[in-house]
């Protein structure tokens, strides 16, 4: 099979509206999370990284949109347009579309809410942004929980491999809302204060909203410099529990271990892993165990969480992004937050921002369902 | 050149009726869809403790597999489900319990299922899947990005054989059709025979 390379990409953020806007940030170590009240998401005061609305609302409309879009859609479509004009590759019968969510406009249900409730059916969400740009096929929307992100991206180069299409543009996105602020408040699980991955401290996790968007391709040609090869995936179910990860790691184990055979790639030649890091109690341990399992305890591994919060359907898109511009600028970025190893099998937690050469990473996610994914990227040569 | 692949077995169940293969399995009167599916949960003799703390989508697919499942050793199988509706059913119920600062009362087993995935974690457990799992939404059922997309996972080895299909519920509305894609089996693996599967109820 061909090589898949994944190329020209956007961070629309709270950083700002292009990735190295949010590269520049990380690499100083400056969180975006910031603690507001907003009786409208939660009647308590949420750690969260939200886009500016005044920004979003004039960098949209900068685009002549000719109807109303939902704010999900806005973030969507800004990002997508930076990355398709960047690719400069015509919308024709070869390039697909994919959505990486997990709410999609889910705001819509929301009877405050000025959208029709139809908006928040997925495909229709597809549609809009299908229309907006004149894709040729219609959108495909995966939503796997927390490892839509990734597993888009895997998604994304099977249908490559198996002809579909020859280009893929992948874009991910969920929202802030009081729909998914108190789901996680009822699990107990948020944080009221910045996470902190990995460490004997955290408290929980925090929410955070982007938009994201990549170019997965076939063509070698015209990459952006900070083009990585997508060497192997996998995705495996834990077969464990519905809301709790397995106590072994199993199904992450097994994932990573399946993309490491498909890569080709031994435990030592993994520079550096992104790995999902939420900071709750249970994703980080049962993440040590299975990253111990394969071998990797002694690997440079960061959480980005400490920066966007968990961004949901976006999460596993926007840090394989952040990955990408990590090995072009041979920087291990510091997992914000974390202090003391909290988890009970050895971790090598990036604490500092480090200048390193680096060519090969990985990424993993987690989420609920019991669902796993690992990817393994390298550096494209110059 | 690619590998034919073959459909196996496929089941569905809408409005009512429950087949395997073509052949009525399960019939019943049941207006209200946790009546039927109830009904076909004790009379097909499925077994799986938490079936009742389920959310609609959960019960509907997990019978809809286990008709396919049941006596299948292949462990490697990879789950790939699409639909319409998404978990939209549960997401109201959860909106609801979030809508009136007055009756505000979000439930963490009403939340899990507000994501489409979580009944392909229900399979998992009950048959002991370690496999591939993918939920797509489109706006109707789709064959070929099934098509392409199981054929990719079984070319790269990824599973030995891939449980395919469509579980939607939406408005007590519902329509199961599920397949196993393998190596050997009844119908070539095509999205023309898909479709056709799909049509004939």
């Amino acid at each position: 099979m061909s090589k898949v390379y994944l190329s020209h990409n956007n961070l629309l953020s709270a950083y700002g509206f292009d990735s190295l806007a949010a590269i520049t940030k990380i690499k100083q170590e400056r969180s975006s999370l910031r603690l507001i009240d907003d009786p409208n998401i939660l009647s308590k005061t949420v750690c969260t990284s939200r886009i500016v609305t005044e920004k979003l609302k004039e960098a949209f409309g900068l685009l002549n949109p000719k109807e109303s879009y939902t704010r999900l859609e806005q973030l969507l479509i800004i990002s997508l347009e930076k990355t398709i004009k960047a690719s400069g590759l015509p919308l024709n019968e070869r390039v697909g579309l994919l959505i990486s969510t997990t709410k999609g406009n889910i705001d819509a249900l929301d009877t405050r809410n000025p959208f029709d409730e139809e908006r928040a059916y997925l495909h229709v969400l597809g549609e809009k942004i299908k229309t907006f740009f004149g894709f040729h096929h219609d959108a495909m929307v995966l939503s796997n929980a927390c490892v839509s992100g990734v597993l888009a991206i895997a998604t994304a180069k099977r249908f490559i491999a198996q002809g579909t299409y020859d280009h893929v543009f992948v874009a991910g996105g969920d929202l802030v809302t009081k729909f998914i602020l108190s789901g996680f408040n009822a699990f107990q699980a948020l944080s009221d204060a910045p996470c902190k991955p990995y460490d004997k401290n955290r408290t929980g996790i925090n929410i955070g909203e982007v938009g994201a968007s990549i170019l997965i391709t076939k063509d070698s040609g015209a990459l952006a410099k900070e083009s990585v090869v997508l060497l192997g995936e996998a995705s495996c179910n834990d077969a464990n529990h519905i809301s709790g990860p397995s106590r072994t790691g199993e199904g992450l184990f097994r994932s990573i271990e399946s993309a490491m055979k498909q890569a080709d790639v031994s435990a030592a030649e993994i520079d550096t892993i992104s790995a999902h890091g939420t900071a709750t109690m249970f994703n980080d341990e049962m993440e040590s165990i299975a990253f111990n399992r394969v071998g990797l305890q002694d690997t440079p591994l960061n959480s980005l969480k400490g920066y966007f919060g968990h961004t949901l359907g976006a999460s596993g898109l926007l840090e394989t992004i952040v990955g990408m511009h990590s090995l072009h600028q041979n920087t291990l970025f510091c997992s914000k937050g974390f202090e003391e190893l909290g988890v009970s099998e050895p971790l090598n937690v990036i604490d500092k921002t480090t200048p390193k050469p680096i060519d090969i990473f990985l990424k993993t996610a987690s989420g609920f369902g019991g669902c796993n994914t690992a990817a393994i990227f390298k550096k494209v040569a110059e | 050149m690619a590998t034919t692949h073959y459909i196996e077995h496929y089941c569905r169940i809408t409005e009512g009726r429950i087949s395997k293969n073509g052949t009525l399995v399960f019939e019943s009167g049941e207006t209200e869809f946790s009546d039927f599916i109830k009904s076909a949960y004790k009379t097909l003799r499925i077994d799986y403790s938490k079936f009742f703390k389920m959310d609609s989508l959960s019960k509907l697919a997990l019978v809809a597999a286990d008709l396919l499942l049941l006596d299948e050793p292949e462990k490697n199988m990879a789950l790939v489900f699409s639909n319409r509706a998404s978990s939209l059913d549960t997401d109201r119920k959860h909106q609801q319990s979030i809508q009136d600062s007055e009756s505000y009362y979000p439930s963490p087993a009403v939340f899990v299922y507000t994501l489409p995935n979580i009944c392909l974690g229900e399979i998992s457990i009950k048959h002991r899947l370690f496999s591939e799992n993918g939920f797509f939404i489109f706006n109707r059922f789709k064959a070929g990005n099934l098509f392409d997309y199981a054929n990719s996972l079984l070319a790269m080895q990824k599973a030995e054989k891939v449980l395919c299909g469509w579980v939607d519920f939406d408005c007590e509305k519902y329509d199961a059709f599920l397949y196993v894609v393998a190596k050997n089996g009844t119908f070539t693996h095509s999205k023309e025979r898909i479709n056709q599967l799909y049509q004939t109820l």
